[in-house]
């Protein structure tokens, strides 16, 4: 690889780097979601949504 | 209250999921499959390749009928086994011009990126016809039909102007003549065998089956193996300028 | 026939009617003239066709329209003047038909799958029995093998399984009247269209998505149906919550959707001739089709069973899901990372190396999500484990799931690159899809269907459980000879192809690699062949479960348990 900045290595650059914290960022807010103590109960909930049909 | 209890989008509307789960899937796919389009990098510059001759694109629409995809590779990659076994590492620029790509996931039979002029045609005429005949440990089917089902030249032009509406640079010249140039690649006798090389550079015109007439599905898929791999000359190309 | 009794028309729906006129919905009168225009323009087609398959497609297609329009109406001089309601007495009338005919298809077309699957398997083994015919040989059987399991078996188990959970749920009855039998019936139809094409020649190249333009057309039709019949499920729906297993076949049917779009965009060269030539092209081409091809493991042959974990585990285990909240982190980081992770089968190609290195990062991450979807399914049996010893439908969806565990790590291994430069082009790919198709895939689609058979039919439980035992046992050998085999076949030849003698040559010629692989393609074909007993057996049990119920278990009388 070339280590000269043209428009290639820039947009090839981008993809790989600033898009890792974004997702982190994301990941960790799906984390937060999933875990938040207030949805417990409604997950718990949820969960046995297949156990009480009919 | 809280953000998170009084919004539980994804598990109360179904709209929002789906718009939820196709952004997520967009982003991998936009990041991966768009700069191949933009980024100059991603096809070599080269000289040699050229669309397949009319012959040739019968042949190949062949190979893809037949499925011989399932079995060879047409993708050597820069390892020294196979550059050693089968030749230069193929680049990019060779299958250009390719709808659909050929490069394969399996070799159950061996990699055919550049098999052309490895083996004659006589060699070709009697592998199809019965593999075990030539090589007694082939596990490969035999193609026997191939030399008595005869290629339709007169359609070959519309299959070569649907081409250039997704991107194949085919001339107004080869598509008018693309009738005459499939039977003129298969009869050296033929009169149009000049006027036919000069529209595809490197073409080669020789009679694959060995039977005279009409040219043969035979014909037409040796003519196609016969020219993989060999468009590009590796003695004149350029590597460092293509390091990618 | 006796077994579909019932099934195109739910007779117990049939209450005191109130006294009102019976007229066509605006559906079924339009669905009948759509199709009675389809099958003249279809007559026209075929008699103006380039090819011969595309008259003998465009034929087929004109008498499966006038099929159609005569079903329509057929049906509606047997149905009741008002239309099943949605609800009976306070409890969701829900729609078996569809269900039921799905599962029946995907057993007929799962047998018929394996059985090309063991075909080609010999003929790899004995070319002789390629019997140099064009329809029959292995370049064209194969893609018939692989569609049969995936698209026919695998996606006619995925169509009933996500209309019965979607309805149970969601406490609604499946939306639509026609629209159901739509999506299955059309769905069959193309599976015909694509199988029929590509015996006799008739393929797009590209593995996986190898139906020509006038077959991809029809399933995107079938497909956007089987969209908002689902959706419009979920919509009306007396749950608040959607179900986790519902997330997943969204993702499924969504995702599928687009990837079908992306890969097939193709130019036919006559609307009359079935030929047609892809706009992608060469490297951009390899791209999409690999995109697509590895998402259509990652949502077709995993989102989409994943939903049938996350349902039919709890529901057979009588336990609720392990962590609720990890399902939610398993369904988003899984189909995030999924998506990228096409570039792995494009390894040292002519493929920019940064999209290798993406492909190759992102295959290594989906490691994790898919192990915490393996521990949340496996974990659920967490108090209630005795229950594999005494229920072999269960032993069967937890077997599955071990499997699922066992080729997602194999996957992100591969994907890496040296141990691509390796795996790539050999049996070793063959083996790990394999892994994932006869133990996750098959395996748990096994499980669903025994559990959703007797549910579908009202019947108490399987005809006979000794005999889900004996498929499991057969058909786990055979997965165990199949995978095996093709580890030591397809690492033995990477190896053989790498190897050099100590002058520095090449030390074996192709064709000598191929001879070293006899055995093992042997071997391979007797597992498929014990795979197509398994399926075979179970053929038989869910035939008799539907025809006469539970076997009477023979038990003394002091075994009762006491209550």
């Amino acid at each position: 690889m070339k280590a000269i900045l043209t428009l290639d290595n820039l947009a090839s650059g981008l993809v790989t780097t600033i898009w890792t914290p974004v997702f982190v960022a994301i990941f960790l807010a799906i984390v937060a979601y999933a875990f938040w103590p207030r949805n417990k109960a409604a997950f718990d909930e949820a969960a046995r949504l297949p156990l009480r049909e009919e | 209250m809280s953000f998170w209890t009084r919004h539980q989008v994804f598990e109360k509307n179904s709209i929002i999921l789906i718009v939820g789960i196709l952004l997520v899937i967009a982003i991998g796919g936009l990041a991966e499959i768009t700069p191949l389009f933009y980024l100059k990098s991603t096809i070599e510059v080269v000289d040699g390749v050229r669309p397949y001759t009319p012959l040739e694109l019968a042949g190949r629409n062949i190979y893809v009928r037949e499925g011989c995809y399932l079995c060879h590779s047409q993708m050597i990659r820069p390892l020294r086994d196979e550059v050693e076994r089968y030749g230069h590492f193929s680049l990019a620029a060779e299958s250009m011009f390719d709808h659909p790509f050929q490069w394969g996931s399996k070799r159950t039979g061996p990699d055919l990126a550049r098999v052309g002029a490895k083996y004659s045609d006589d060699w070709h005429v009697t592998h199809m016809t019965n593999p075990r005949a030539i090589v007694p440990q082939s596990v490969m089917p035999g193609y026997p039909f191939l030399s008595s089902t005869e290629v339709d030249p007169s359609t070959i032009a519309d299959h070569m102007r649907t081409l250039r509406t997704v991107g194949v640079p085919y001339s107004d010249d080869q598509v008018a003549n693309a009738a005459a140039d499939m039977k003129a690649q298969a009869d050296p006798d033929n009169a149009g065998t000049d006027a036919f090389t000069k529209r595809y550079a490197k073409a080669v015109v020789r009679n694959f089956d060995g039977k005279a007439g009409t040219p043969t599905e035979m014909d037409a898929l040796i003519a196609y193996l016969q020219m993989l791999g060999t468009l590009v000359d590796f003695k004149l190309y350029n590597e460092k300028a293509n390091l990618r | 026939m006796w077994f579909l009794d019932g099934v195109f028309f739910q007779r117990e729906s049939a209450m005191p009617q109130p006294s009102i006129s019976k007229t066509m919905t605006t559906s079924e009168s339009g669905l009948a003239f759509i199709f009675a225009v389809a099958a003249f323009l279809c007559l026209i087609a075929s008699a103006k066709a380039l090819d011969a398959p595309f008259a003998f497609h465009a034929g087929l297609s004109a008498a499966a329209s006038l099929a159609a329009v005569f079903f329509i109406i057929n049906r509606y001089y047997d149905r009741p003047a008002a239309l099943p309601p949605a609800e009976i007495n306070g409890r969701p009338n829900y729609n078996m038909g569809p269900i039921k005919f799905s599962s029946f298809m995907a057993m007929f077309w799962g047998i018929a799958g394996f059985l090309v699957g063991l075909i080609i398997a010999s003929q790899l083994a004995w070319p002789a029995l390629n019997f140099d015919l064009q329809w029959i040989q292995f370049g064209r059987l194969r893609p018939l093998h692989t569609s049969a399991v995936i698209f026919a078996f695998g996606g006619n188990v995925l169509i009933a399984t996500s209309f019965y959970v979607v309805q149970k749920s969601c406490r609604a009855r499946l939306a639509g009247d026609l629209a159901p039998w739509f999506v299955v019936l059309g769905y069959n139809y193309f599976i015909l269209i694509a199988g029929t094409g590509y015996l006799l020649g008739v393929t797009q190249s590209k593995e996986y998505a190898e139906p020509e333009w006038y077959a991809d057309l029809w399933l995107t039709i079938v497909w956007v149906t089987y969209l908002l019949v689902f959706l419009g499920t979920i919509l009306k729906r007396k749950e608040p919550h959607i179900f986790v297993a519902n997330w997943f076949y969204l993702a499924f049917i969504v995702t599928i959707a687009v990837l079908h779009l992306g890969n097939n965009p193709a130019l036919p060269v006559s609307i009359f001739g079935s030929k047609s030539y892809i706009a992608w092209g060469g490297i951009q081409d390899a791209m999409f089709q690999w995109w697509y091809g590895h998402n259509a493991v990652g949502f077709f042959l995993t989102a989409g069973f994943l939903a049938i974990m996350y349902y039919f585990i709890p529901k057979r285990a009588e336990r609720p899901i392990y962590s609720y909240r990890l399902s939610i982190i398993h369904f988003w980081a899984l189909i995030f990372l999924y998506i990228w992770a096409g570039p792995h089968h494009l390894h040292y190609t002519a493929l920019p190396d940064w999209t290798q290195t993406l492909g190759m990062t992102f295959s290594i991450m989906l490691w994790m999500p898919s192990w915490g979807g393996m521990i949340n399914g496996l974990m659920t049996l967490s108090g209630a484990w005795d229950k594999l010893r005494t229920d072999p439908v269960l032993r069967m969806l937890v077997v599955s799931v071990a499997f699922y565990g066992m080729s997602t790590f194999e996957g992100p291994m591969m994907s890496i690159k040296v141990v691509n430069s390796l795996s790539h082009y050999t049996d070793w790919t063959i083996g790990h899809v394999h892994s994932g198709a006869l133990g996750w895939v098959g395996f748990v689609s096994f499980g669903a269907l025994y559990c959703l058979v007797p549910w579908a039919w009202n019947r108490k439980g399987l005809y006979s459980l000794k005999l889900v035992n004996w498929h499991f046992w057969i058909a786990t050998l055979g997965i165990v000879l199949y995978i095996s085999a093709m580890w030591v076949s397809g690492i033995l030849q990477g190896l053989m192809w790498r190897a050099y003698t100590s002058l520095g040559f090449l030390e074996y010629s192709f064709i000598e690699t191929v001879e070293a692989m006899h055995p093992f393609y042997v071997i391979r074909a007797a597992g498929g062949a014990l795979f197509l007993i398994g399926a075979l057996i179970m053929a038989y049990n869910l035939w008799m479960t539907v025809r006469v119920g539970e076997q009477e278990v023979q038990m003394p009388v002091a075994l009762q348990p006491a209550e």
